[in-house]
C-alpha cells in the first residue's frame, strides 16, 4: 500500500447550527485520482475547504502530509469552483498564474525570471500561452478555468484539488483537461469534485460519495452499483432523472440503508 | 492659474491636491477592486465624530479625526471579517453614529463658531504647512506598505481564498489596508470634504480600471486622473470664485461621463468595423 497523504478521521462540521458533514473518515493515498461526487449542498466543497484549512472543523482530525491543513496548504494546488470572481479586475492571465508562485513575506523582491518561465510553461500545458498577456476578464469561462488550472500547477504541489473544474468548459475542452489530469496523475495525487460521473469515470481511479456522511469510496469502474450510489446522492426523490448509459436501463433506486 | 500660484495658499492648495491625488490613486484603487466603497463612506462620515472631539477637547484637528477614524475603521474591519453578511448594516450604523457624535460635540463646545461647511465640502485653500507635512507622511506610509506587500495585496484583492492557501496573512493585511484607508480618507477630507471624498476615491479608479492591465498601472493612472481633476477643479474655483471641493468633484464627474461616452463610442466603433 502506498503512503497515506490525507487522513481524515471522524470529522464533523456545521454551518450556522446546520450539520454539513457528519462523522466523515477518509484516507487518500499517494497517486490516487479520486472524484468526489454528491448532491449540491452535500458538503463536497466544504470538505475541500476543510482540507485546505480555509474552514475549521467542529471536531475530528484532518492530517495532510501528516500535518494540520493550515500549515501545509501552500503545498496544495487548488482550482476553485467560481472562476468568475472580480470580472473587471485589472490583471493579466500571466499575473493570475504567478499567484501560484506567491511566497508571503517576500517583501520588496518580485517574481523571479524562473517564476515567470514556470508560469509561461504552466500556461503552455493548458494551451493558454498565447493569451498570457490578456486581461483575465476578456477570456471565456473555459479559458479562465484553464488559467486557474495553470495557477494550481505552477505551485509544484504533489496534491491537486479541483472544484468542478469543467463547469464552464465544452465537451472537447473537458476531454482535454481530463487527459491532462491523467498525465499529471503519474506524479501528482488529484482530488476532483464533480457531478458528472459519466465523464470522469473514464479517467479517475476511485470515487468518493459525500452527502453529509461519507458514503462510498472505491474503484471508478462505472458499475450499476456506482450509478445507483450517484443517483441516491443526487436525487432525494425516488425517481431519478433519465439516465443514459451503456447497458444501464433507467430504473428507480432505493434510499440509503442507513437513512 | 500661473498668477494665482504666487499666493502661498494657492501653492499649498496645489501641493495638498497633488498629495491627495496620490493617496486617492493608491487607496481608491484598493477600495474599488476590493469593493469596500461603502466602508470608505462609513469611515469618511464617522470621521466627523473626530472633528467634534477635536473641537470639544481643543485638540488639533488631525489628532481628533485620525484617532476617531482609525478606531471606527478598526471596528468596521473586524465586523467585516467576523460577520460578512451583516457588515453593511453595522457600517451604516457606525456611519450615522459617528456623524451624530460630531454634531452633538460641536453643539456642546462653548463658543463654537466653526464653519461646518469647510469640513463637509473641504477647505483646500486653508491647508496649513503642518497638514501638508502630515499628508506627505501618510502618503509615504501608504506608498511603502503597498509597495512592500504589493503581490500579497494583489492576491488578496483578486482571490482571497487562494491568497490564504498560499500563506498570505489575509486578515492582518486586510486590517492594515483599512487603517491606511482611514488615514487616507482623513487626508482627502482636507481637500474635498467628507461628503465628497467618496467621489474622488472612486471615480478616477473606476475610469482607470478599464484601461489598466495591472493593479499598479491602475494606481498610477488613477493618481494622474485625480491630479488632473484636482488641478482643473482648483483653477475653475479660482477663476469663477466657486467652492473648490465641489468644483473638483464636478470636474471628476464630467471626466466620468466622458469616459462612459468614449466607451460607448469605442463599442459602436467596434460594431461598425465588424460590419464592414
Amino acid at each position: 500500500m502506498s503512503n497515506t497523504i490525507i487522513d481524515i478521521q471522524n470529522l464533523n462540521f456545521s454551518y450556522n447550527g446546520q450539520p454539513v458533514l457528519i462523522d466523515v473518515s477518509l484516507k487518500i493515498h499517494e497517486g490516487d485520482f479520486t472524484a468526489m461526487i454528491g448532491p449540491n449542498g452535500g458538503g463536497k466543497t466544504t470538505l475541500l475547504k476543510l482540507m485546505l484549512g480555509l474552514l475549521e472543523a467542529d471536531s475530528g482530525s484532518i492530517r495532510i502530509f501528516g500535518k494540520s491543513p493550515p500549515s501545509v496548504s501552500h503545498q496544495i494546488g487548488y482550482v476553485p469552483q467560481d472562476v468568475h470572481l472580480n470580472k473587471n479586475f485589472p490583471i493579466s492571465a500571466l499575473d493570475v498564474v504567478l499567484m501560484g508562485k506567491l511566497r508571503p513575506g517576500r517583501g520588496w523582491s518580485r517574481y523571479s525570471s524562473e517564476d515567470r518561465l514556470a508560469a509561461r510553461q504552466a500556461l503552455e500545458k493548458v494551451e493558454m500561452d498565447k493569451f498570457y498577456d490578456r486581461r483575465i476578464g476578456e477570456l471565456s469561462g473555459g479559458q479562465k478555468q484553464r488559467v486557474f488550472v495553470a495557477r494550481a500547477l505552477v505551485t509544484d504541489s504533489q496534491l491537486l484539488f479541483l472544484d468542478e473544474p469543467t463547469a464552464s468548459i465544452d465537451t472537447k475542452g473537458q476531454a482535454e483537461l481530463y487527459a491532462l489530469l491523467k498525465d499529471l496523475n503519474d506524479t501528482i495525487t488529484i482530488i476532483i469534485v464533480s457531478h458528472d460521473l459519466m465523464v470522469i469515470s473514464g479517467y479517475v481511479k476511485s470515487v468518493a460519495c459525500v452527502n453529509q456522511r461519507f458514503h462510498y469510496h472505491g474503484d471508478a469502474e462505472l458499475t450499476g452499483e456506482m450509478v445507483e450510489m450517484m443517483y441516491q446522492c443526487t436525487a432525494e426523490e425516488t425517481c431519478p432523472v433519465e439516465l443514459i448509459a451503456h447497458g444501464l436501463p433507467h430504473r428507480v433506486l432505493h434510499k440509503h440503508e442507513d437513512e | 492659474m500661473i498668477e494665482a500660484l504666487q499666493f502661498e495658499f494657492m501653492q499649498n492648495a496645489l501641493i495638498a491636491g497633488l498629495l491627495a491625488s496620490v493617496i486617492c490613486g493608491v487607496m481608491g484603487t484598493m477600495v474599488v477592486v476590493n469593493r469596500i466603497v461603502f466602508l470608505s463612506g462609513g469611515i469618511a462620515h464617522a470621521a466627523f465624530g473626530g472633528i467634534g472631539l477635536a473641537f470639544f477637547f481643543g485638540w488639533p484637528y488631525l489628532v481628533g479625526t485620525i484617532g476617531f477614524s482609525v478606531i471606527a475603521a478598526l471596528v468596521m474591519a473586524i465586523v467585516t471579517l467576523k460577520a460578512k453578511h451583516r457588515a453593511d448594516t453595522i457600517i451604516g450604523v457606525i456611519w450615522a453614529i459617528g456623524m451624530a457624535i460630531g454634531i452633538l460635540l460641536l453643539d456642546l463646545t462653548p463658543g463654537y463658531n466653526v464653519d461646518l461647511m469647510s469640513y463637509l465640502f473641504g477647505s483646500i485653500l486653508t491647508v496649513p504647512d503642518s497638514d501638508i507635512w502630515m499628508m506627505v507622511a501618510v502618503a509615504a506610509v501608504i506608498f511603502g506598505v503597498v509597495t512592500y506587500f504589493y503581490n500579497d495585496y494583489l492576491a488578496l484583492s483578486y482571490d482571497e481564498e487562494f491568497a490564504q492557501i498560499r500563506g498570505v496573512r489575509v486578515n492582518t493585511l486586510y486590517v492594515l489596508m483599512i487603517v491606511m484607508l482611514a488615514l487616507g480618507v482623513v487626508m482627502i477630507i482636507q481637500v474635498v470634504g467628507l461628503i465628497l471624498v467618496i467621489a474622488l476615491m472612486t471615480i478616477p479608479p473606476y475610469i482607470a480600471e478599464k484601461y489598466s492591465k495591472s493593479l499598479v498601472s491602475m494606481m498610477v493612472l488613477s493618481s494622474v486622473l485625480s491630479a488632473l481633476f484636482t488641478v482643473i477643479g482648483l483653477w475653475l474655483s479660482y477663476v469663477f470664485n466657486l467652492t473648490s471641493g465641489a468644483s473638483i468633484i464636478i470636474v471628476a464627474g464630467v471626466g466620468f461621463l466622458i469616459s462612459l461616452g468614449v466607451e460607448q463610442l469605442m463599442a459602436s466603433g467596434l460594431v461598425k468595423s465588424v460590419q464592414e
